[in-house]
């Protein structure tokens, strides 16, 4: 039997673009080498607990009555209700530099209040800045990377506030080193300072369960622990996908989550004579070690009211693979206890994420690996005892992953999360019925992934 | 379909694209997306609901007579007569 779509990796952009092409019709198949579906983004039992895996918060927050924003657009297209969602919005969250700190909200407003009393100076800049971003249409931008650095420049004298506008956003989705293409920048401005972050009520997993049911639904078929091991190519086109079972399938068009340069290695050719970053990208440079950390006491007890906390060590923020197993003079603390609730969780729990180089994890031998992991949970910890003070002495459970659990469960090359730097903006590959969504198509985070599944179902399936 | 049903039938493929939206009250002779936040993603996906429902296909050169409720009925209702 010939399938319309064959959608390569369950991840969150897959079941989104899953859903459109089943719910008109198409027959879809989803192949998920996984148990479950959900990718980076999905959730796992650990000590009779559920953990989800990548979750801090769901950017693009915007309370119900307010439309055409990416939240709004992704439950429409999707056919879900905004309740679905559960969503907790956050409290406050902070940006900690060593002589300056700006706090944000869901409120852009009292970011724009900080700014003010924070670079009082810059302030005006600061608006004409909001201003023309508003204008700025990420949708039709240039496929050339464009420096967000010099832009960032051209409006501001004081070299801290562009280190502290670029350190959350750079944390929460940049694939480049350093610098990020200024159209993913105006997409991450706007997904957490202009709108915000919030939290399912119950984590990732209602969420995941329910996409799921909704593809199933519309007549799509799903099949995990089924990996696609080569997509034989034929006069430029898909003609075959082989699964490591041994079994061939086929279809029509395929769409691959699994990121770019992931999908070029299944392709038994990469047609396109001209060698553009698409033809041949990059591996991403950029992982994390995160540690989840469950407390025997509440966070706030330990008086810690911030849903996320972003800090640095000095005046200029690296965003770089550190020459370490980690780095440590930056980090993020999420703490999943801090959103408005009426329904608090049991217990007190601190996710932290420091960048981390996968080869240097990678090198390690297994009884090393082990080792160095609960060295480099302490050093961090050492870190966060300023912000949240007698943390290291509550600890009653904890699980860290690193960039080599990353790529060894998600398949991502290097665990790099963000995907390679070189994104193909309108998912075509050089193969004719072949195209990316998701993390390597340009948006990511878990209302990106999302609206990229359905950006790319629209444009390559349905329209 | 009768005229009657062309346009109830209408009315729940918006209020299935937008629930949120107040589409019952929508005014027969104003624009749709004049009343209601609908967004050229929305308006497509009107075209494909009918295209899956009733298997007629609508040419973009036909879209602008889908712009209010009564032109839209007009122009549906030689096309869904048998359905
Ligand atoms: C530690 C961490 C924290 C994060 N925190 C947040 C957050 O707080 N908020 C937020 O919005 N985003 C967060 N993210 C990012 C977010 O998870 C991702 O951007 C998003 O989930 C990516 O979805 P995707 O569909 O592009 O790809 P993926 O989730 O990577 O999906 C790819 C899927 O393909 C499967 N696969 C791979 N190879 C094959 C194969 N050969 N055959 C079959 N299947 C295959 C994988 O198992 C996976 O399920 C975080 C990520 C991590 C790792």
């Amino acid at each position: 039997m010939k399938y319309d779509l064959i959608i390569i990796g369950g991840g969150l952009s897959g079941l989104a673009a899953g859903i459109r092409s089943a719910h008109f019709g198409n027959r879809v198949c989803i192949l998920e080498q996984q148990g479950r579906v959900g990718g980076l983004n999905s959730y796992y039992h650990y000590q009779g607990r559920i953990f989800d895996i990548g979750l801090h918060a769901i950017t693009n927050y915007v309370p119900r009555h307010i439309k055409s924003t990416p939240l709004a657009k992704t439950l429409r297209q999707l056919r879900l209700s905004y309740d679905d969602f559960q969503l907790l919005p956050q409290q406050i969250s902070r940006i900690t530099f060593p002589t300056k700190e700006l706090r944000f909200t869901n409120d852009f407003n009292f970011f724009i209040q900080e700014i003010s009393e924070k670079f009082p100076h810059q302030i005006d800049q600061f608006t004409k800045f909001v201003q023309s971003l508003k204008g700025y249409d990420e949708f039709s931008a240039k496929k050339e990377f464009v420096s967000t650095r010099q832009i960032l420049q051209s409006f501001f004298f004081d070299p801290l506030l562009i280190e502290m506008l670029l350190c959350p956003l750079m944390f929460y989705g940049c694939s480049w080193e350093n610098d990020i293409d200024f159209a993913q920048f105006s997409v991450l401005f706007r997904s957490i300072f202009c709108e915000g972050f919030a939290r399912p009520q119950d984590g990732m997993s209602k969420i995941i369960q329910l996409l799921k049911t909704k593809y199933q639904h519309c007549g799509g078929e799903l099949k995990t622990n089924c990996k696609v091991q080569k997509l034989h190519i034929h006069q430029n086109k898909v003609s075959e996908v082989h699964l490591s079972n041994g079994q061939t399938m086929k279809a029509e068009k395929i769409i691959s989550c699994i990121g770019l340069p992931e999908t070029k290695d299944l392709c038994t050719s990469w047609g396109g004579k001209t060698t553009n970053r698409t033809t041949t990208p990059r591996t991403g440079a950029l992982s994390f070690m995160e540690s989840i950390i469950i407390l025997n006491t509440m966070p706030s007890q330990l008086t810690f009211d911030t849903t996320i906390l972003f800090y640095n060590d000095s005046e200029r923020f690296f965003y770089q693979r550190p020459k370490t197993l980690i780095d440590t003079s930056s980090g993020v603390i999420c703490c999943p206890n801090n959103y408005q609730t009426e329904k608090p969780l049991p217990e007190g729990m601190i996710r932290l994420t420091n960048l981390a180089n996968f080869t240097l994890w990678n090198g390690l031998d297994e009884e090393e690996y082990h080792i160095q992991k609960k060295f480099c949970l302490r050093e961090s910890l050492k870190k966060v005892e300023r912000f949240i003070p007698g943390l290291q002495d509550r600890i009653l459970i904890h699980d860290i992953f690193t960039p080599k659990t990353i790529e060894k469960f998600t398949g991502r090359r290097q665990g790099a999360v963000y995907g390679t730097p070189d994104k193909t903006k309108d998912g075509l590959t050089p193969i004719k019925n072949l195209f990316i969504c998701g993390t390597d198509q340009g948006y990511l985070g878990i209302v990106g992934a999302m609206l990229s599944g359905i950006s790319m179902a629209n444009a390559h399936i349905l329209y | 379909m009768t005229k009657e049903e062309v346009k109830t039938s209408l009315l729940n493929i918006i209020s299935e694209i937008v629930p949120d939206e107040d589409v019952m009250n929508l005014e027969g002779n104003t624009s749709i997306r004049d009343q209601i936040d609908l967004d050229s993603m929305d308006f497509l996906d009107i075209i494909m609901e009918i295209r899956k429902k009733y298997q007629v296909e609508i040419p973009e050169e036909d879209y602008p007579e889908l712009a209010t409720m009564n032109s839209s009925v007009t122009y549906l209702e030689p096309l869904l007569v048998d359905k």
